[in-house]
């Protein structure tokens, strides 16, 4: 019982860890999306693929963030070490 | 209060290979694409060239829409690509909508996503050894330098993983945050209502109506329509730069 509980624990503080990779792509993204607004700025009449073009990388920019929370998502809900017992 | 969040039922197994299992992706996936089969035979009966009808002119447009996307990212040289890329984006976009009318959005499950990359990775190595050989291929993992090789190897493998992860991770971080709100609402109107002695009164489900229907604009409608362009996008980018 006890040895579960630690993994159980440690599965959860190790899921919200997982989810630092947020940061990561939260910069890029808000980055990209400033120089999108200056691009606007100055070339108004672009804005449709300059938006296009912003989302796309956007996209491409979160998947780092998106490896963290899969990660977090097979500790929380689909635990593989809870079998190693 | 319970919080579940579940991945696709299973509601049958082939007893054949080992098991094939009839998930509840599969089943929805059946049921959109009989949808979209009959939306296609009923847009494309009866046209006309003389006096287009309503839903030619609709037909014509969507068509149009999707033929110039194609030919402004892949060009001329790829436009038979039109059918796939079609398909593909209307796969996503309704699999991830159909969890408004209550289904499980199947791209909310793994396997669907990755079947999609999967495709598209085997289209990105086909068009490379068309373009440069059997042997040129083999040759291009060595480049610039041979010890690179590794590198390269990884990089091409990482491309599949990678669509099948992002689609994947956007629809099912919205099914897990959905059911999270979900339950903290309902944990809400408990507490506000509970001390209400009245069995029907306190059951009264005041916070969950109407309030998750406005993240549902973000988590659903943005989040769908973005990943299904952006796996399209990536498809078309990453197949007509296999050169």
């Amino acid at each position: 019982m006890l040895e579960k509980a630690i993994i159980l624990a440690a599965s959860a503080v190790g899921a919200g860890l997982a989810m630092i990779a947020g940061i990561g792509p939260g910069i890029g993204q808000g980055y990209a999306a400033g120089k999108a607004a200056e691009a606007v700025g100055r070339q108004p009449e672009a804005k449709g693929d300059i938006t296009s073009t912003m989302l796309f990388g956007c996209a491409v920019a979160e998947s780092t963030g998106i490896y963290g929370l899969v990660v977090a998502l097979i500790l929380l809900f689909a635990n593989p070490l809870i079998k190693l017992l | 209060m319970n919080i579940e969040v579940n991945g696709p039922k299973i509601y049958y197994e082939i007893p054949i290979l080992g098991g094939i299992k009839i998930t509840e992706s599969i089943v929805n996936m059946w049921f959109v694409m009989a949808v979209t089969v009959a939306v296609c035979i009923w847009l494309t009966r009866n046209l006309s060239v003389k006096n287009p009808s309503k839903k030619q002119i609709v037909a014509e447009k969507l068509y149009l829409m999707l033929y110039n996307l194609v030919k402004d990212v892949m060009g001329e040289k790829y436009i038979k690509f039109v059918p796939y890329i079609g398909s593909l984006f209307t796969m996503s976009i309704l699999g991830s909508l159909s969890s408004l009318f209550g289904l499980r959005a199947y791209t909310a499950d793994f396997s669907v996503t990755l079947g999609w990359a999967l495709m598209t990775f085997i289209m990105i190595q086909a068009n490379k050894i068309k373009h440069k050989g059997v042997w040129g291929y083999i040759k291009s993992f060595a480049e610039p330098v041979a010890f690179l090789t590794p590198l390269n190897l990884v990089s091409e493998i990482a491309n599949p993983i990678s669509m099948a992860f992002r689609h994947f991770g956007n629809i099912a971080s919205g099914v897990v945050i959905t059911s999270l709100i979900y339950g903290a609402l309902a944990s809400l109107s408990k507490t506000v209502l509970g001390f209400i002695p009245n069995d029907f009164i306190s059951q009264i489900p005041i916070f969950q109506v109407g309030l998750p229907a406005i993240l549902s604009i973000y988590f659903d409608l943005f989040t769908s329509f973005l990943q299904a362009y952006i796996i399209s996008m990536l498809t078309m980018v990453y197949v007509s730069g296999a050169e």
